[in-house]
């Protein structure tokens, strides 16, 4: 018995926080596909909304912005030098494209888990992540191939004129970081925040609901109303999380790829 | 006395282990952006590369805490 059973209407049904059920979705209707579920149709929906978005902006582009011109430049302008120039300098150009898709992309699906009626953060199935960084894996270890060479890449990463038996410790180390580590962390910091940060605000919301319509008490009004106000803070606090996570994926995106052009070492 | 359990822990286990393991990065956190916070008011002029790596920093540190929450979930499923 915790403090929560207590508050809740003796002899009723006690408070049961939300778990992992939040993320199984059933096909959209009976009989549908297993895989149609509101996630990949979002998901789908989302990478529209930045096509359309990217379309607008960039499609016919007047020398002195108007309108929608205007926005897509500023996030332009911030994925360059923010994102881009620090890690990739000269090449930056290059790498737009993919820096700015990859950036707005997450975004668009982070920000999914405050809109009403989506309230769904894509990122928090694991698999969409996942499939981003890994293609942003294969793209560093292509480019460190072709432009290191097939066994200098290997060896660069290795730094030299360190005692020998240092060495016994370092490449292991350097080499699960890179290959092994690097990719795993890449995915999972935007899943697990997305996750988190669901769950969170699933957890709080209902918390307001259970104790201030479903089960209303003397006792559990106070916390029906922490949990309300609980819930408002942390959606503010979720906003700023879901900007930060899609920037920090884009910008780990951008320093492994100038791993691949560029040897550390 | 004798056999007498002084204090149980109920519920899942895997939320200590999830408060444990954020703890180190949750110092570390604190202390890159510490540090970041004293070096941009003794630099302003570099604001922007001191951001960048403060930045770069929190996400290798904070990757500890992020394989914390997810291990539950992995031996769950190992079971």
């Amino acid at each position: 018995m915790n403090a929560l059973t207590v508050l809740a209407s003796s002899g009723g049904e006690e408070f049961q926080a939300p778990g992992p059920e939040l993320f199984n979705f059933r096909p959209l209707f009976d009989g549908g596909p297993a895989w149609l579920t509101k996630p990949t149709v979002f998901a789908v929906f989302g990478a529209l909304v930045v096509c359309v978005f990217c379309w607008s902006a960039f499609a016919k582009p007047k020398l002195v912005p108007r309108g929608i011109q205007n926005i897509g430049e500023m996030g332009y302008v911030f994925v360059r030098d923010q994102i881009g120039k620090p890690f990739l300098g000269r090449d930056t150009e290059r790498w737009m494209p993919l820096l700015m898709s990859l950036f707005f992309l997450i975004w668009v699906w982070n920000i999914f888990a405050v809109i009403p009626v989506i309230q769904f953060p894509i990122a928090s199935h694991i698999a969409f992540p996942i499939v981003l960084a890994v293609a942003v894996y294969f793209i560093k270890v292509y480019l460190g191939i072709k432009n290191q060479g097939p066994v200098k890449y290997f060896t660069n990463l290795i730094p030299k004129g360190l005692p020998k038996p240092i060495y016994i410790l370092l490449v292991p180390i350097e080499y699960l970081s890179t290959f092994i580590l690097a990719p795993f962390t890449h995915a999972v910091r935007l899943f697990a925040n997305m996750f988190a940060g669901h769950m969170i605000l699933a957890f709080f919301s209902l918390v307001g609901f259970w104790f201030l319509f479903e089960k209303p008490t003397a006792l559990g009004f106070g916390v029906g109303i922490i949990g309300v106000v609980m819930t408002i803070l942390m959606t503010a606090f979720e906003m700023f999380i879901q900007f930060l996570q899609a920037f920090l994926f884009t910008m780990l995106a951008a320093m492994y790829i100038n791993s691949g052009l560029h040897a550390d070492h | 006395m004798t056999g007498e359990v002084l204090a149980a822990v109920s519920g899942n286990v895997t939320a200590i282990g999830y408060g444990l393991a954020a703890i180190g990065p949750g110092i570390g956190v604190g202390i890159i952006f510490g540090q970041g916070v004293n070096a941009i008011a003794r630099q302003p002029e570099l604001t922007g590369v001191i951001r960048t790596n403060m930045m770069l920093g929190f996400v290798l540190t904070e990757a500890l805490a992020l394989i914390g929450l997810v291990a539950p979930f992995l031996f769950q499923s190992l079971k």
